[in-house]
């Protein structure tokens, strides 16, 4: 087995991922709206469903609560489904499995069962598919106790991170954002595993620490490339698993740079990044901080239709630099 | 392996012994509750006993069922252990679920008891899902999933069914229609006259039962039951019942006559299943004493050893919220 790392897109590397696992255990299953002949909402299932047949690559009727539950009754009955939510909003039709059930049946049985499933659903907003079909809820998912919550944000993550998930005892849901499905980066060919529970430091730096998320890495990185031309040194961190948190590398670079910006597509109020505000605060990090932190958010808001709208809605590379640079002055 | 109730007289004394274990179980329960003695909620289901032990006599061993808040006589008819039931609703560390989850989440995954579930109408999706594994695998095990009418309002009824009916999942829905969802009466709950009439929607059959005879529940969950392990999907079943308790402990009766629990606990179905066997000479009365006895005693014991344990421990909560790889 050689290690190639060639570039492919997001997408395809979900798919390298699935077909993968699936490859290599039978109870791993996929089942979703439209993921079989269609090839899934967003291409993402593309050609499994001629590779493993219409009993493992699923379709199903529209009804997620039902597919959902469906998953938690087959992982409790020992197979490892994969869902395809189409939008990840529309997990709201299935609340009752993913919260209720899915999370809460290994404690409430005392340990005695497991639900090892996967819930892969795309969020996020740029499509101009406004306020039903943009959400980013990942803080929803966070805040449960029994769920695990990932966001990929490179093409190499979205296939690691899955494999893990697809590993897992427990239910996990992966929120993938819908802009980076078409990105390309290297990615090992082989089944490689990301481990779960890992923050990736994307980028060292000196001055300040952004902390983001999905969408928001690249973004961030972006910002950094900017920020560097005007002398501004910074560190990019993606938590990637925000449920558990490993915040260690965090509340350590924070401690380091003495400035932390923390950066989320989603509303900014009680959002994911609030907790890595309180962790911060929590922590001796505290001491070292040279300015207050600051959060650069969507607005608290549904997801607007129209383009520029929908663009002042959530932070953009210019919002990170601005953010950034007074971040830098304040202290 | 499947078991008439009156075909022989094992039959007859397993369901007899199984409905009165039931019963006396939920007896002690209540009157554990009502002295003090424990804590939380229940919902008990004496005068359902009939449903649930018809049912569960018309599974293999391995054979799954998915079960309720109502859930005492699905687990015992399944065969789960009554001290560990009983110290789970006595907040033991010896109890199905270490004192996690109570009453309404007793589970036994190994024989095939996937848990009752304290939200209505979440059992039936994951017995659809269940039997899709099944179905996957290429086992020939059956899912008998319980719920109640007040289940069949729900969404998760219409998706789960309609997935199973779709799929030919091997799933027996049984509904245990006891009138009432907590207080809301199926004649104000539906516009229909029966459940089973519902299964027309998903192109399955829909039967209904007398769901205090004991036998006629067996026989029509055990074509059921062949049905889907035969591979021709899923089946409806109305079970109908009522519960001579009220919904839960805060129940005060306001939605219902005197009268009517009278009329029903006059077809109180364990007495009536006595009246069965005597007449057809399955049991004798020495033997039906026997029985009688026999539950009594078991859950004596039962609520004694369970007693006795070790109360849940909180050091280790924190260790059960994710599953270790």
């Amino acid at each position: 087995m050689t290690e190639t790392a060639r570039e492919i897109t997001y997408s395809e590397a979900i798919r390298e991922a699935i077909g993968q696992a699936m490859e290599a255990d039978e109870s791993v299953f996929m089942l979703g709206e439209d993921i079989g002949v269609y090839g899934g909402a967003f291409g993402v299932s593309g050609d499994l469903y001629h590779r493993f047949g219409a009993d493992r690559i699923r379709d199903t009727p529209i009804s997620e609560l039902g597919i959902v539950g469906a998953a938690v009754g087959a992982a409790l009955a020992g197979m490892r489904p994969i869902v395809e939510i189409q939008f990840s909003d529309f997990t709201n039709q299935a609340m009752d499995q993913i919260v209720n059930q899915a999370a809460k049946i290994h404690f409430m049985l005392g340990g005695a069962a497991t639900v090892p499933m996967v819930l892969r659903a795309p969020l996020g907003s740029g499509t101009g598919a406004a306020a039903q079909h943009s959400q980013s809820l990942e803080a929803w998912f966070a805040h449960v106790p029994g769920l695990k919550v990932v966001m990929p944000a490179t093409a190499e993550d979205a296939k690691g991170l899955l494999l893990s998930a697809i590993d897992d005892p427990n239910p996990v849901i992966v929120l993938e954002h819908k802009l980076l499905y078409r990105t390309s980066g290297p990615v090992p060919e082989d089944a490689v595993r990301v481990p779960l529970g890992k923050t990736a430091v994307r980028r060292t730096g000196s001055d300040l620490t952004i902390v983001a998320t999905g969408v928001m890495v690249g973004r961030s990185l972006e910002a950094a490339g900017v920020l560097a031309d005007q002398g501004v040194d910074v560190s990019v961190l993606d938590p990637r698993t925000l449920s558990p948190l490993d915040d260690a590398p965090i509340l350590e670079d924070v401690a380091r740079t003495g400035r932390a910006l923390l950066v989320q597509e989603a509303p900014g109020h009680v959002g994911f990044t609030a907790e890595i505000a309180a962790r911060i605060t929590e922590s001796p990090t505290l001491y070292r901080l040279l300015a207050p932190i600051r959060r650069l958010s969507g607005l608290n808001a549904p997801i607007p239709y129209a383009p520029q709208l929908e663009t002042a809605s959530v932070p953009q590379v210019p919002d990170i630099v601005d953010a950034a640079l007074t971040l830098i002055k304040e202290s | 392996m499947p078991l008439s109730p009156i075909e022989t007289a094992a039959g007859a004394r397993h369901a007899l012994l199984t409905m009165w274990t039931t019963r006396r179980f939920e007896e002690a329960v209540d009157d554990l509750f009502a002295r003090g003695l424990m804590h939380g909620t229940m919902h008990l289901s004496i005068g359902q006993e009939a449903s649930a032990t018809g049912a569960c006599m018309a599974l293999r061993d391995d054979d799954a069922i998915t079960s309720t808040h109502r859930g005492h006589g699905h687990c015992i008819g399944k065969g789960a252990d009554l001290t560990r039931m009983m110290a789970e609703l006595l907040a033991k560390e010896t109890g199905y679920c270490r004192g996690r989850g109570g009453s309404m989440h007793i589970a036994d995954v190994a024989t095939g008891n996937l848990g009752a579930n304290g939200i209505v109408g979440g059992g039936i999706p994951i017995a659809a899902g269940a039997a899709l594994a099944y179905q996957l695998r290429g086992e020939d095990h059956v899912v008998a999933c319980f719920f109640g009418d007040g289940a069949t309002n729900e969404g998760a009824f219409h998706e789960a069914v309609n997935l199973a009916a779709i799929w030919k999942l091997p799933v027996v829905f049984i509904c245990e229609n006891n009138k009432y969802g907590m207080s809301f009466s199926t004649e104000k709950s539906m516009a229909v006259d029966t459940i089973a009439e519902r299964a027309s929607a998903y192109g399955i059959p829909g039967v209904g039962v007398d769901g205090n005879d004991v036998a006629a529940v067996y026989d029509v969950v055990h074509a059921a039951v062949e049905r889907a392990r035969a591979g021709d999907g899923p089946t409806l079943v109305e079970s109908v019942t009522y519960r001579h308790k009220g919904h839960s402990k805060s129940d005060k009766n306001l939605y219902r006559t005197r009268e009517e629990i009278s009329e029903w606990r006059d077809k109180d179905p364990i007495l009536q299943f006595e009246g069965v066997v005597r007449e057809r000479g399955l049991l004798s009365d020495e033997e039906i004493q026997a029985a009688r006895t026999e539950a009594m005693e078991s859950i004596r014991n039962a609520v004694r050893t369970a007693n006795a344990a070790p109360d849940a421990d909180p050091s280790d909560l924190l260790d059960a919220v994710f599953a270790q790889a």
